[in-house]
């Protein structure tokens, strides 16, 4: 029944399949830069691919990818694995993760100095944005005549919302931000009333967003950006975000380098490619957002009809960080019931 | 052998109490419980009650009509309801999914007919889908009740010309009440560990298991005291609810499926009944299932790379799992013809849920190597261990049978150790040990537990891309990869049954 | 000649008490009371039973210390006495070689033990294809093939039907006519005993009494044989 000498060379094929598919820095001719990202930042659809062939181009490395479901995980992935972290370079925390992400010592100052187009005024010494948006739901047309205009409507509608957990997701952070910012200590009764709203909450925004496609959900929380998306690729004038009279939160998102790279020269040359012209000019178009550095061509037409909100809502990264906790607690009771 | 058997004890000892004491220094440096930790533990216990209930409540008249009807591809039946023992979680969500989700068929037919759609995420799915899972095994054990009742009774009830309700206050009320309480323990225990079914079909805070807490803790917060607090919690409900277990009388594994003459069955509306209940069983187990292949059959030849390489990956963990299976079974079960402690260091396996141990293991060896890196390894043997229980359940009562029938006859006649175990023992173990295996098998291809916290890019497994895919609502390619893991599964429990257990050996 | 010497056999509250001798060729019926200990007096030589105190003796030679293998005896047991998944052949090859390893002439003399248990043409089959009296006749095979000198029967014919039990029996002497052992038969019935048995040792109260000749006992036997007879 069992053979022993089988057994024990399995197990160690098994131990060894792990590390084997690790890389061999100093065995590898060429010097390879690893990117912790989001899920859907390395989609085939998602600006990954593109960037990685740019980068290539001129970097003579091998740029790989390592997705870690959505940017909050990614975070916690980051925590997980320390000072053994293969990453060198992270892409996609916002600006609701990155005092975490300093408190941990994760990350290494770029020393970089970049120009940027960004609705806020941006002085960072360890992280470099690369996109933005404001958060917002999105509805289909065809089936929601008349959007909600507030939290207070949305609440008042027999609307199904698909969010994502803030604990793993960006925007699902993003969200709570938005509710502490627009209502302060009231929040807890925005997120009982919310409740009843909330079809499900997915780990991550593909998820949620995948959900809200296939019609399981009325609304998804996404960004005032995404009806881009269904405009310029699928010609479908369907999609619309609603706009809110609280005003809409902000993300930002960053790249920052990996305190404990071994690839520091490559690591800043691919900071300074995060505001390059390349890189600025593939983002709109694949991860849906504003480019932090308006591109030489400018933004295509899709994006003109988006909508605009009057009032932007963004916390500092370290009162962010401050309120994190408790609005997570809030949060949890509220839909716990 | 006795060394080999001492070491495995030890081994799985250190696995479940190592992890246990693990988690409950770690759980000391916790934050504390706060309201959503409650909710969790409340959603445990009611999804397991519900989901006991439901699965119970349902078998009942299943398992009555088919205990007293005769009908071609009844047998067929009662081998199908044993299926989703080996059948991976993940592929009946997807069947469901396909079934009752928001753009499944019983919604369309629902919208025809202007009815409001049903909704699967949250409690509802995570209690259909362990109903969905359960049904089977209730209906089986509930079977076996029914196998029990001496026929002399039925004959007894028949020449003394009992109604229905009299026969089922006299005869059957009484079995129920005997048998009723043990399956209700074995479905509430098994809902109680759920994981992969609360990870897909649970929704929020509001439907989460503490399992799913503990792999929130630990993939979104960081928060390794959190997650040893609630292994904690978790630990002790499953102990809780396994003494209580204990206590009940559980129908024995045996016979089932009996075709011994018995007074013919009431017709009419009883009849009508009857065929009612069997037939929509057979129809909510087989619809999911025929849908999954349906819609996933033209996308396997299809699928992304990394299926196929996560496929590698889980069928070198399935082997590795199934030899340290094989390892420690063989072991145990040569130690339990002498004593009775490898039989309760075996069942001790289902104490700690995979979560616990895993998070138990992450701590202990974090402080040493880089976690990620045994992703694999820990699997395996996590699975093994967790399969353990079952491949005793079945080998020792065989053992001990064989040993009982055929120790004198192979003392008598001088056999060595190696002719016994080869002549007596495992032509009589072969069959027994070959559907434990491949069972262990099939479990390890379709698990989706512990590998969630130690898996990093470059380690999955197929039921991680699986999950992947559902998630990104790629309907298409994870009803493939669901056809490829069902084949899997199944293939991998055929071929190990027919491999180890023999064509025609004969128990 | 088998002897046993002031044994006692003590299994919890259980207890029983033999000294005698049984001379070689004897064929001997072990009768008594259910609960007796008529099994255990036959496990006890045979070797599943330990003593307490005592000695068995064949021959002058202690064998209550041997393994039940090495001790000069084939037992039949009332079942189980064939491994099902094994053929007839296999089955009755297991008393000249437990491995199975056997060279041509151990092959003829299986083959020829099946044709003297009237098996020809059977040596392939399962014991589950076989009726009540082919496995009877599988198990004697082998017992003539191992022919040592002592064969003890633990009722292996209890289930078989009068005329087939008749056949077994006739059997059971023609072999230990061929190779001259000495017989202990456990059976309730005094028909047996008479057809087989010149001797019935009587097993009754604790006490294993030295066996008696057959008909004398029949004809007047002591209370305790008298009360289980009826």
């Amino acid at each position: 029944m069992t053979n022993p000498t089988l057994a024990t060379g399995l197990l160690s094929a098994l131990c060894l399949a792990v590390p084997a598919t690790l890389p061999l820095a100093a065995s590898a001719q060429v010097p390879e830069l690893r990117v912790l990202t989001y899920d859907s930042f390395t989609a085939e659809w998602g600006p990954g691919p593109q960037i990685e062939a740019a980068f290539e181009e001129t970097c003579g490395c091998d740029l790989v990818f390592e997705s870690a479901g959505d940017g909050a995980a990614m975070l916690a992935r980051l925590m997980l694995t320390g000072d053994r972290t293969e990453a060198d370079v992270v892409v996609g925390l916002d600006t609701n993760l990155t005092a975490a992400a300093l408190d941990a010592g994760l990350i290494a100052e770029h020393g970089l100095s970049p120009d940027l187009d960004l609705p806020v005024a941006w002085d960072d010494a360890h992280f470099i944005p690369f996109d933005w948006s404001w958060f917002a739901f999105v509805y289909d047309t065809t089936r929601v005549d008349t959007p909600p205009a507030s939290f207070a409507e949305l609440i008042d509608s027999d609307l199904s919302v698909v969010i994502q957990d803030p604990r793993s997701s960006t925007p699902g952070l993003g969200l709570l931000m938005w509710v502490e910012a627009a209502y302060g200590d009231e929040a807890p009764a925005i997120w009982e009333g919310l409740a009843p709203r909330i079809l499900t909450v997915t780990p991550g925004w593909s998820e949620a967003y995948g959900l809200f496609l296939e019609g399981e959900a009325d609304m998804v929380l996404s960004y005032t950006t995404s009806p881009a998306y269904h405009v310029i690729a699928e010609d479908d004038e369907t999609k619309a975000a609603a706009l809110f009279d609280e005003g809409h939160y902000m993300q930002v998102e960053v790249a920052g380098i990996v305190a404990g790279t071994d690839q520091p020269d490559l690591a800043a040359q691919f900071m300074a490619f995060v505001t390059s012209d390349t890189f600025q000019s593939i983002i709109p178009e694949t991860n849906w957002m504003y480019p932090a550095v308006m591109p030489e061509a400018g933004l295509a037409e899709g994006f003109q009809g988006l909508i605009r909100p009057e009032t932007s809502l963004l916390f500092p990264a370290d009162e962010a960080q401050a309120r994190r906790d408790a609005a997570l607690g809030v949060w949890r009771d509220a839909l716990a019931r | 052998m006795k060394t080999g058997a001492a070491l495995v004890a030890a081994l799985l000892l250190a696995l479940n109490l190592g992890a246990l004491v693990a988690v409950a220094l770690r759980a000391e440096h916790s934050a504390g419980w706060g309201g959503a930790d409650w909710a969790a533990l409340r959603f445990t216990l009611w999804q397991a009650a519900l989901s006991a209930l439901f699965s119970v409540a349902l078998a009942i008249p299943v398992a009555r009509a088919l205990a007293r009807r005769r009908f071609g591809g009844r047998r067929a039946l009662i081998v199908l309801m044993g299926a989703p023992f080996i059948l991976p979680v993940l592929v009946a969500v997807v069947g469901l999914l396909a079934l009752l989700g928001r753009n499944g068929i019983l919604n369309d037919l629902l919208g025809l007919v202007g009815l409001p759609r049903l909704q699967i995420y949250g409690l509802h799915g995570v209690v259909l889908a362990h109903v969905f899972l359960n049904l089977p095994l209730s209906v089986r054990l509930l079977l076996q009740g029914w196998a029990r009742i001496p026929s002399e009774h039925l004959r007894l009830q028949a020449a003394l010309g009992f109604g229905g309700l009299a026969r089922f206050r006299l005869i059957e009320a009484p079995m129920l009440a005997r048998i009723l309480p043990g399956t209700l323990g074995v479905v509430f225990l098994i809902c109680l560990t759920s994981f992969a079914v609360a990870l897909t079909l649970g929704g929020g805070p509001r439907a989460t298991t503490l399992e799913l807490a503990i792999y929130q803790a630990f993939r979104f917060d960081f928060d390794l005291g959190r997650a040893a607090l609630l292994a904690a919690v978790q630990a002790g409900v499953g102990l809780a609810a396994l003494l209580l277990l204990a206590r009940l009388a559980l129908p024995e594994a045996g016979a089932v499926g009996m075709d011994r003459p018995a007074p013919a069955p009431p017709g009419g509306l009883a009849r009508a009944l009857d065929a009612t209940a069997i037939g929509l069983a057979a129809l909510f187990l087989l619809a999911p299932l025929t849908l999954v292949i349906l819609r996933g059959l033209p996308y396997v030849a299809g699928l992304p790379p990394v299926i196929w390489w996560a496929t590698g990956r889980s069928l070198l963990v399935a082997g590795a799992s199934v030899l340290l299976l094989a390892l420690f079974a063989g072991l145990l079960t040569a130690a339990a013809l002498r004593r009775t402690w490898p039989e309760i260091l075996g069942a001790s396996a289902l104490l700690a849920s995979p979560l616990v141990i895993g998070t138990g293991l992450f701590l202990m060896v974090n402080p040493w190597i880089d976690p990620q890196r045994l992703a694999l390894p820990v699997t395996a043997l996590v699975n093994a261990a967790m399969a353990l229980p079952f491949v005793l359940r079945a080998l020792i009562p065989a053992a001990r049978r064989a040993e009982a029938d055929f120790a004198r006859l192979s003392a008598s006649l001088g056999l060595s150790p190696l002719a016994h175990w080869r002549l007596v023992l495992w032509p009589r173990l072969r069959r027994p040990a070959g559907f434990a295996l491949g069972l262990g098998a099939a479990l390890s291809l379709g698990d989706l537990g512990v590998i969630v916290l130690f898996a990093q890019t470059g380690s999955e497994t197929l039921p991680m891309e699986m999950h992947r895919l559902l998630g990104a609502y790629r309907s298409g390619d994870s009803s493939g990869a669901a056809v490829l893991l069902l084949g899997l599964s199944l293939g991998a429990f055929v071929a190990l049954e027919r491999l180890i257990g023999g064509r025609d050996a004969e128990a | 000649m088998l002897r046993l010497e002031k044994t006692d056999i003590t299994l919890g509250s259980f207890r029983l008490q033999a000294d005698l001798s049984i001379a070689d060729g004897a064929r001997v019926a072990v009768m008594g009371p259910s609960g007796a200990g008529k099994s255990t007096l036959i496990g006890a030589v045979a070797g599943f039973v330990p003593l307490r105190s005592g000695q068995v003796l064949w021959d002058e030679t202690r064998i209550d210390t041997l393994a039940p293998a090495k001790r000069p005896l084939s037992i039949l047991f009332q079942d189980n006495n064939l491994l099902p998944h094994l053929s007839v052949f296999d089955n009755v090859a297991l008393g000249v070689d437990p491995n199975l390893r056997l060279k041509p002439d151990q092959r003829a003399a299986v083959m020829q033990a099946l044709a003297e248990t009237g098996l020809d043409g059977l040596e392939a089959r399962k014991p589950g294809q076989l009726s009540g009296g082919q496995i009877s006749r599988a198990g004697l095979a082998r017992v003539l093939l191992r022919a040592r000198p002592v064969i003890l029967l633990d009722e292996p014919f209890a289930a078989l039907g009068p005329a087939l039990k008749r056949q077994m029996l006739d059997l059971v002497a023609r072999i230990a006519d061929e190779t001259g052992a000495t017989v202990l038969m456990i059976t309730h019935d005094p028909g047996d005993a008479r057809r087989l048995c010149d001797e019935i040792l009587l097993v009754a109260d604790g006490v294993a009494h030295p066996p008696a000749p057959t008909e004398a006992l029949l004809a007047d036997p002591p209370p305790a044989l008298k009360a289980y007879l009826g």
